[in-house]
């Protein structure tokens, strides 16, 4: 029994620490507003108020808490990229998520389980084989294996040839990992309120307002508010605030579904992922199986979820475990997913001199969060793109100096 | 304890008393007969407990008879989590209970109870991680806790399958309101789907008491089913479950190991609502279930609920469960009613002619649990004082059967799928359908009618509306539904005693209290979708069936607003948990065979995926293979070989605009390219990266044949048809991929053999020259013959319709065996490609490589207007390259030959990596591409590849082809 919960056992009265502020009126005037209260838009806030000592912060959410993407995705964590600009920052978010349950103070029960990107055909190994070496060269614990040592860490695996699609490798890494999204999201908005930063849910931006090419206030369902810069952080949405800061992005939005089981005993301790199936699947500490796949097949700003996307996942599902045929699905759902034409995001500088973005986040945003809420801020506190960010700015598509991450990312959770 | 509880005839419509079946629970054999499930047959052998809870291992026993809730979740076999109240027992089915240590009913892993206040809620949040590395100490102990029931990692995948179904209308939910609304429907004449989970139609008339005789719900069913029978149009499908209701109105139903998927025009929900327990202290225990689980136990299944009974209510139904007790012989202690003043009805007076005990005023403040702990034992019984609160003293009352019939809310799922609203209703407390998406009905208590007549009334009129919305000839004007719903005075608006001990449940899945939820609103999650998140609550097995409505008046309550303003949190498909076999079914994955498919294996191919078709890698046994593909090769480079090249992608573009559509789509020029000639094509993107390539044959002024990549055909030719469109150009595109299949007929001797075969076409070099392309028969089939050189020796390429595929095959292996001629696979066609440094899109090519990069400058027409991704292309050529694709060689002869991606290293930094690379036995040197830097580019420049091992080699530019650079061989 840890000794912190003692106090819960042994005190009559819950004690009470709230862990964000009852909502208060929201401010004529901020120095910095975030658009977006989901994990990103937290962290960057967290941040500045932590480490850059900007506190006269407002987070501002059409929702609920972290009720967007960071609610929806399947929490799955690592830094196995295919280019040196994506290992580096993914890999940068790796070590701070894992000391954050102690810098948050608020445990995100962050798990490395060990995460199987398995290859089905020559092509995937060739990917599979790159991502190991610019991964190995960029200190990154990566590697091409085959099924025997598939077979040995992963024994559930149907490593038959007797299939449609047998497995022919796989890329090994052995630090993915999963965390509690949710709690990821709660714990920076804990540790941000605490130090002065305030959030807005339910608050939702329908203007921003400009002069000479600077923001100079946000237009919210609750009023203006005026704010020295902003920055935008709302995957899902990202082409449709631009669009009221008055620039466009080249990202198409599309649906992205995942399911969940009923519990189970556990029994699969890694992350498994087939790009050629399209599919990936962990079991979470409840004993949930989590499972999803790639983007719909086309956009849609809908979080509706279909059956055809039930259907081939846990069609491909079973190819890859044959025994879970009688295992129940016990719910699904969708969020948006922001593409961008290379599988990597867009941050950094816009068209506006202080309105900053953090888009384009596609199916890869949660893992992200740490490092990506920490240079956003180290970016709004300095004015200086830090370098780590650079290779993804805004501009680099009309410069054709494109991040190319699709090898890495399309089903790469 | 194995007592008999089965009730006399005529209990138990859905029971067969003639057959009787033998299972076992818990190892235990028990006889229960056909009809039963698991829980009725094991509640008539006097057995209530059922499973142990997820988080304390509490006993918990049947609460809603209906496979509504988690606390019947068995294991049976390899199969885990089986509705226990749903699944009907076979002759020798073995059911166990699950998560539990020993024993089910002496479970070890209790003890965790015990610390339940060490455990707030959110407690995992708040702990285990301090100091640093104790996760890693407590991950695994928690993790090892959770789950439910077991995977066997061997079992075998059964089978289950699919079928589609249409209809103008879906009726789903076969009770009065469904039945109703299908009859009507029907008498428009529309084809009609009616599913019901139940083994019989009749719903809540199988089973609730209309009035004081309890007569009338069989009789209305009979008559219901007796009219349905009656319609050819409607299609009846019981012990079928909709579980999801998707866009377009795309139902889904399971119906054994079938899902049925069924497109309808216009869908009745007909759904019902679902009982709500009320929250008091130890209210799960074994014993303590719905009043109409009760009624179900006691009507379809003849089993009496318990011995003695206290019936807990806030309406008239508790009233008429309790008239059903009295009728099976269950002695009725008391009537516990939380209202103050119940209204006087036939019930209320029936219950008071018994006299059967009635506690106005009064509820249940606590359960007490037997001495074994596993059942109930008696309940304390106190008078109320306010909302949630009441006197200290308490009455005990003995008993082992509490029957909770204290309200409803709306089974509301499938409309939650297809986007309906749901809003709260002050005056009934319940949660009504607000607004309801096109083509979508609700009807019955689902929307808010609980009176039968109400309720056959409004079956009457969503039918009436379903089948004009699906466009049938409907009589007369919408019926209105006069009656008065009943939905009022059933539902108690806080039937919710917490108790300071604890133990009083709000979600039973996920055993939580009210205090949990008190806390985590007090930690400041009090947004209903937060206080789900932090709490766990509805995110068990029954999705909150339960627990929703308990958790929004809690939140209400503590944050001192209205329900209204709150809301539900959104219900997801599946309705009731779906098997992933059903999901999958059996799996049709294509795939796609040549027209010589079966020679291949007959010669010894050793097949390998291509897209979706099987080629041969090469012909051998593996323990040879690169004895195999060294000869294979050597065949082609000295002999001839024959491979079979079907799975190409082949297009026909015809029409007066057929070169203009080229030119726009490819970077080449074709407008001027002579009838008989092929030439290169290579598609790029609009942000000019390479995504396809082939050749272009012009067969006449206006058809094309263009060859695309096996795996990407299928894009070019979505590309082509999306692009026509657009431009509206004058031009048919076909895919004939598999209409032809293809080989090449490669090496110094291929004329010889295709001149014993082709008559009709001059085949000498000067008639019929390199990248020509001719019409002719070849072994008596019309063919198209290519010149080409992907190999860089003599060939043809010769394409024929797919059916006789085999027969040209046939031929030429016959007439090649003169020249010793070879069939050779796709490894030896790579080491042959790469000998003459030809680049494969996709391998030597990845998701941004453009043109210029990749040596291919060569391939874009200067001198035309426009093509896809030319702008691109332009500004990239005005810009420096940041890589070079460059041909290599391995000078080093011991060195390993490098993997493909292998990396090139220059200072330190990655500047490239190896694409392709072999060991020539032509050349008998290492070669390869790779990409470099720019400034590596040049010829007989040094670069590091970083191999296995992270050794380093050093490759040299040498400018392609390696093999036959003066392109000699395939112009001969």
């Amino acid at each position: 029994m840890p000794f912190g919960l003692l106090k819960y056992g042994l005190s009559r009265k819950h004690p009470v620490e709230r862990h964000f502020p009852l909502p208060t009126e929201l401010k004529p005037a901020y120095d910095v507003v975030i658009i977006g209260a989901g994990g990103h838009g937290l962290a960057a806030a967290y941040y500045l108020a932590a480490y850059h000592d900007i506190t006269n912060v407002c987070v501002i959410d059409k929702g609920y808490l972290a009720g967007g993407n960071t609610a929806r995705n399947t929490a799955i964590i690592r830094s196995n990229y295919l280019t040196p600009d994506g290992v580096r920052f993914y890999e940068e978010s790796l070590a701070l998520y894992r000391t954050l349950s102690e810098e948050l103070d608020f445990n995100i029960l962050y798990s490395e389980r060990g995460h199987f990107t398995l290859a089905h055909t020559d092509a995937a190994l060739r990917t599979s084989r790159w991502r190991a070496e610019v991964n190995k060269h960029m200190g990154v614990d990566s590697e091409l294996i085959y099924p025997d040592d598939i077979h040995r860490l992963c024994p559930s695996l149907n490593l038959s040839h007797d299939v449609r699609y047998p497995i022919l490798g796989a890329l090994y890494h052995p630090p993915g990992a999963i965390a509690r999204h949710d709690a990821v999201a709660w714990g920076y908005a804990r540790a941000a309120t605490r130090r002065g930063v305030e959030i807005h849910t339910n608050t939702e931006v329908i203007g921003i307002h400009e002069e000479n090419g600077r923001v100079t206030a946000v237009e919210t369902t609750k009023g203006v508010v005026r704010c020295g810069l902003a920055m935008q952080a709302v995957a899902g949405s990202s082409g449709r605030v631009a669009k009221l800061a008055g620039f466009r992005l080249p990202i198409k939005t599309i649906p992205l579904q995942a399911c969940v089981s009923l519990p189970l005993k556990p029994f699969l301790d890694q992350i498994v992922v087939s790009g050629s199936l399209h599919i990936y699947i962990s079991q979470t500490p409840r004993g949930e199986l989590v499972m999803g796949g790639s983007t719909d097949p086309y956009g849609l700003y809908s979080s509706r979820s279909t059956l055809d996307f039930k259907e081939g996942l846990l069609g491909h599902m079973l190819e890859l475990f044959p025994f879970l045929g009688d295992v129940h699905v016990a719910r699904q759902w969708a969020g948006m997913a922001d593409m961008t034409p290379d599988f990597s995001p867009i941050m950094g500088l816009t068209p506006l001199d202080n309105y900053y973005i953090d888009s384009g986040w596609g199916t890869w945003g949660f893992k992200a969060t740490p490092v990506c809420g920490r240079r956003m801020a180290e970016l709004i506190a300095t004015g200086r793109v830090p370098d780590i960010l650079y290779p993804f700015r805004l501009e680099r598509f009309a410069e054709f100096a494109q991040v190319g991450e699709k090898g890495a990312a399309s089903v790469g959770h | 304890m194995i007592a008999d509880n089965r009730l006399p005839e005529p209990y138990g419509r859905l029971i067969d008393r003639r057959r009787p079946i033998d299972f076992t629970f818990e190892r235990r054999a028990y006889r229960g007969l056909a009809g039963d499930t698991i829980a009725s047959a094991l509640g008539a052998n006097g057995e209530w407990l059922l499973s142990r809870s997820f988080k304390y291992r509490r006993p918990r026993g049947v609460l809603t008879m209906a496979g509504q809730d988690g606390n019947t979740l068995v294991q049976i076999g390899s199969e885990p989590n089986v509705l226990a109240d749903l699944r009907p027992i076979a002759e020798g089915l073995a059911a166990e209970g699950q998560n539990y240590d020993g024993f089910l009913n002496q479970d070890r892993g209790r003890v965790v109870e015990r610390l339940a206040r060490f455990m707030p809620v959110g407690f995992y949040y708040k702990a285990f991680f301090k100091p640093k590395g104790a996760w890693k100490f407590w991950e695994p102990i928690i993790r090892n806790r959770a789950g439910l029931g077991k995977v066997d990692v061997h079992a075998h995948h059964g089978y289950f399958d699919k079928q589609y179904l249409f209809a103008d209308v879906a009726v789903i939910g076969g009770g009065p309101a469904g039945m109703s609304a299908a009859l009507q429907a029907a008498s428009s004449g529309a084809e009609i789907v009616l599913i019901d989970d139940m083994p019989e139609l009749g719903g809540s008339l199988g089973y609730a008491r209309f009035e004081s005789q309890g007569v009338r719900g069989a009789a209305v069913a009979s008559r219901l089913r007796r009219r349905l029978a009656g319609h050819k149009n409607v299609t009846v499908l019981s012990n079928c479950t909709c579980t999801g209701l998707y866009g377009d109105n795309w139902l889904a139903a399971v119906a054994g190991q079938r899902l049925y998927k069924i497109r309808a025009k216009s869908v009745v929900v007909a759904t019902g609502s679902l009982e709500q327990p009320a929250v008091f202290r130890h209210n799960d225990l074994p014993g303590i279930m719905m009043g109409s689980a009760a009624q179900r136990l006691i009507h379809l299944y003849g089993v009496k609920p318990g011995r003695k009974a206290v019936v807990l209510t806030a309406n008239a139904d508790g009233y008429g469960v309790a008239l059903d007790l009295d009728d099976a012989g269950v002695e009725v202690e008391a009537v516990v009613d939380m209202r103050e003043a119940p209204v006087a009805t036939i019930m209320t007076r029936s219950v008071a002619n018994r006299r059967i005990r009635v506690l106005a005023g009064h509820t249940i403040s606590e359960a007490i649990e037997n001495r074994h702990g596993e059942h109930l034992a008696a309940v304390l019984v106190n008078r109320i004082v306010g909302e949630g609160r009441y006197e200290r003293g308490a009455t005990i009352v003995g008993c082992d059967l509490v029957c909770m019939s204290v309200g409803y809310t709306p089974a509301g799922q499938l409309l939650h799928h297809a986007g309906a609203r749901f809003a709260y209703d002050e005056a009934t407390h319940m949660f009504q359908p607000a607004e309801l998406p096109a083509g979508v009905l609700a009807s019955g208590s689902v929307n808010g009618a609980y009176d039968l007549d109400a309720v056959l009334a409004e079956g009457i009129r969503a039918g009436w509306l379903a089948a004009r919305d699906a466009g049938m000839p409907v009589t007369g004007s919408e019926p209105v539904a006069s009656y008065d719903s009943g939905a009022r005075d059933l539902t108690h608006p806080w039937p919710i005693f917490p108790h300071k001990k604890g133990k009083d449940f709000i979600d039973f899945d996920e055993d939580l209290q009210v205090k949990d939820l008190v806390n985590a609103i007090a930690d400041g999650y009090d947004d209903i979708e937060l206080l789900k998140r932090y709490s766990t609550v509805g995110m068990g097995p029954s999705q909150g069936r339960h627990s929703g409505v308990a958790a929004v008046r809690v939140l209400a309550k503590e944050t001192g607003r209205p329900v209204s303003a709150l809301g539900v949190t959104t219900q997801r498909p599946p309705y009731r948990p779906v098997k992933f076999g059903h999901l999958g079914g059996r799996g049709f994955e294509p795939v796609r065979y040549t027209a010589m498919h079966h020679r291949h294996i007959e010669l010894g191919g050793r097949m390998m995926l291509a897209g979706l078709w099987l080629r041969p890698a090469y012909y051998g046994v593996p323990a040879d293979r690169d004895k195999a593909i060294l000869e294979e090769v050597l065949a082609v480079r000295r002999n001839v070989g024959l491979i079979d090249v079907s799975t190409l992608g082949g297009l026909d573009v015809r029409g007066p605009d057929a070169a203009e559509l080229l030119n726009r789509l490819y970077t080449f020029a074709y407008a001027k390219q002579p009838v008989g000639r092929s030439r290169y094509v290579l598609m790029t993107d609009q942000s000019g990266v390479i995504t396809d390539d082939g050749v272009a044959c012009r067969f006449h002024d206006q058809h094309f044949y263009v060859t695309a990549t096996t795996g990407g055909v299928d894009a070019v030719y979505r590309h082509m048809l999306f692009w026509n469109a657009q431009w509206r150009l004058d031009v048919d595109v076909a895919n004939v991929t598999a209409a032809y299949a293809g080989v090449n007929l490669a090496g110094p001797k291929s004329r010889a053999v295709l001149s014993r075969l082709c008559s009709d076409v001059d085949l000498s070099a000067e008639a019929f020259p390199y990248m020509g392309v001719r019409q002719g028969t070849v072994a008596g089939i019309p063919a198209r013959l290519l010149r080409v050189g992907f190999v860089g020796e003599l060939g043809y390429e010769i394409h024929v319709p797919a059916s006789q595929g085999e027969a040209l095959w046939d031929a030429i292996m016959a007439v090649g065996a003169l020249e010793d001629i070879r069939p050779f696979g796709v490894e030896a066609q790579r080491v042959l490609r790469l000998e003459k440094g030809h680049i494969i899109i996709g391998q030597d090519t990845d998701g941004l490589t453009h043109p210029l990069e990749a040596g291919m400058g060569w391939a874009i027409a200067k001198n035309k207007p426009f093509f896809i991704g030319g702008r691109s292309i332009e500004i990239q050529g005005s810009k420096a390259l940041t890589r070079k694709l460059v041909g290599f060689i391995v000078d080093d002869k011991s060195a390993p030959v490098p993997d493909e991606c292998h990396l090139v290293i220059h200072r330190g930094e990655i500047v490239g990596r190896v694409t392709s690379a072999v060991r020539s036995p032509t050349l008998d040197a290492t070669v390869g591409l790779a990409y470099v830097a720019p400034a590596q580019a040049t010829p007989d420049t040094q670069f590091e590849i970083k191999v296995a091992g992270g050794r380093m080699i050093r490759g040299r530019v040498i400018s392609p082809p390696f093999y036959d650079p003066d392109n000699k061989r395939q112009a001969m």
